[in-house]
């Protein structure tokens, strides 16, 4: 029995360097998810009901969607921001041309 | 119990540790150092747990088992329970920030960041 | 400093840590034989003195509310601390420019957006479950509170972005998570009314096993369920502020 729980914290040990050695924010968010769902079962292994259930909801849940939704608002404004000044510039495009 | 297991949950905290710190330290990307703080968190759920265990202890939870039987510490459970959740919203509190600086300064590499405009 | 220099510190240091560290864990307790007293008197009078079989909860809100109570502030503050930094300001004459939509929305299958409707009930259904039996099972306030905030999310996931806007933006959830927080600070200052201790289990007990058991541990569960649902519905929302109402703040 306990070599199963050794070898959940090994694999615990494991995933949070993966965690880290991901250098693409988005594939690391699915890093962390998983990370979350093994320190989930390592609690589970440790007659921890409640912290499993804790870090079931959290970090497999809420956690990746805190970074996703972070994310998601930096690329919209960058996005929405590109878009505007490209119809400026060939509005004045335009407009110089008709000047001519 | 084989001696070489006697300490491997603080062992394994203590790599978190250091994993985590080592992520912060290289990070090229606000949000990649953000989530190596939440693992850095995460290490100190393994050490107290790892204390708390207790072999063929089973969940302190009496709904159906008499309340005379073995449990494991169910202290540091009650410490971890509250932290889990809290620490998701402190880390939406630094992506926040990082969101923040992102829109003020247009750089998202934390070595960009440091030079002071006039 | 440049990066090889800061690496080879740390690297330096960060051994030196983990050399101490290593050294440090050595007096530990073996793994497997935990040796305290404490947790073995509070498992042991726990259910016979506040007739709640969930000891953990009845730590968390009864034996250390206090600790709990402070966590519980700490994510009412970090609440507080997204919404003024990325909330958009109300009723002030900002320049405010809209953009047309980024079109990137893919339109999701009509299957999907059906199943999500019994999916939302079964996640509140379930998230309520949690928090009512906090005192009894494995639950209570801070997990029921994450589930019931991921049914309006599973909501916006089916693009359903009006329904989410009118369930998150409404000053009701506010009101809320103010009401959660506070009315945990004020169970514990009513025992001090009583000229009892500060957050003293002064409801009556109850039978252990019945749903309304364990005094005032219920109720501070499902207060605090109440605020963390609160809480991440409106850091979600303001996150999402932009994208759904459409409009860019000017800086």
């Amino acid at each position: 029995m306990m070599w199963v729980g050794a070898g959940i914290l090994m694999l615990v040990g494991v995933s949070g360097f993966a965690v880290v050695r991901t250098r693409d924010v988005t594939a690391q968010i699915v890093a962390l998810g998983f990370y979350g769902l093994v320190m989930a079962l390592m609690f589970f292994f440790f007659q921890a009901p409640d912290v499993a259930l804790s870090q079931v909801t959290v970090g497999a849940v809420a956690l990746p969607l805190m970074v996703m939704l972070a994310l998601s608002r930096m690329r919209y404004r960058k996005t929405a921001l590109r878009a505007q000044t490209q119809r400026k510039n060939s509005k004045q495009g335009g407009k110089g041309n008709e000047h001519e | 119990m084989p001696p070489h297991m006697e300490l491997l949950p603080y062992i394994v905290a203590g790599w978190l540790f250091f994993c985590g710190l080592y992520g912060i330290v290289t990070s090229r990307h606000l949000v990649h150092c953000v989530i190596c703080l939440a693992v850095l968190q995460t290490s100190t759920y393994v050490l107290l747990l790892g204390i708390g265990y207790r072999l063929g202890g089973s969940a302190p939870v009496f709904a159906d088992i008499s309340p005379g039987k073995v449990v494991v510490d169910p202290v540091v459970q009650a410490l971890m329970l509250t932290d889990v959740v809290v620490e998701a919203v402190v880390v939406a509190l630094m992506l926040a920030l990082v969101v923040k600086a992102y829109e003020k300064s247009g750089c998202i590499d934390p070595k960009d960041l440091s030079t002071l405009r006039g | 400093m440049s990066e090889r220099v800061r690496l080879f510190a740390f690297l330096l240091f960060g051994g030196l840590f983990l050399a101490l560290y290593c050294y440090a864990i050595m007096d530990l307790p073996a793994w497997g034989f935990y040796r305290g007293p404490y947790g073995d008197v509070i498992a042991g009078v726990a259910v016979f003195e506040r007739h709640a079989t969930d000891v953990v909860n009845a730590i968390n809100y009864d034996y250390r509310a206090v600790d709990t109570l402070g966590e519980e502030f700490i994510l009412f503050t970090a609440v507080l601390g997204v919404m003024m930094l990325l909330r958009r300001e109300r009723g002030e004459k900002k320049k405010s420019r809209s953009v047309e939509s980024v079109p990137d929305r893919r339109v999701l299958s009509t299957t999907i957006q059906a199943v999500s409707v019994p999916a939302v009930f079964l996640t509140v259904l379930f998230g309520l479950y949690i928090g009512l039996h906090g005192q009894l099972t494995p639950g209570g306030g801070f997990q029921a509170g994450v589930i019931l905030a991921t049914a309006p999310i599973l909501v916006y996931l089916a693009q359903n972005t009006e329904a989410f806007r009118r369930i998150t933006s409404h000053p009701v959830m506010e009101f809320i998570e103010a009401l959660g927080a506070g009315s945990y600070a004020m169970i514990g200052l009513t025992a001090l009314g009583f000229g009892l201790p500060l957050l003293t289990n002064f409801l009556p007990l109850g039978e252990t096993g019945d749903v309304f058991s364990s005094g005032t541990i219920a109720l501070i569960s499902a207060m605090v369920g109440a605020e963390v649902t609160a809480a991440f519905l409106l850091v979600a929302y303001t996150y999402l502020e932009e994208i759904i109402s459409g409009e860019l703040s000017e800086e």
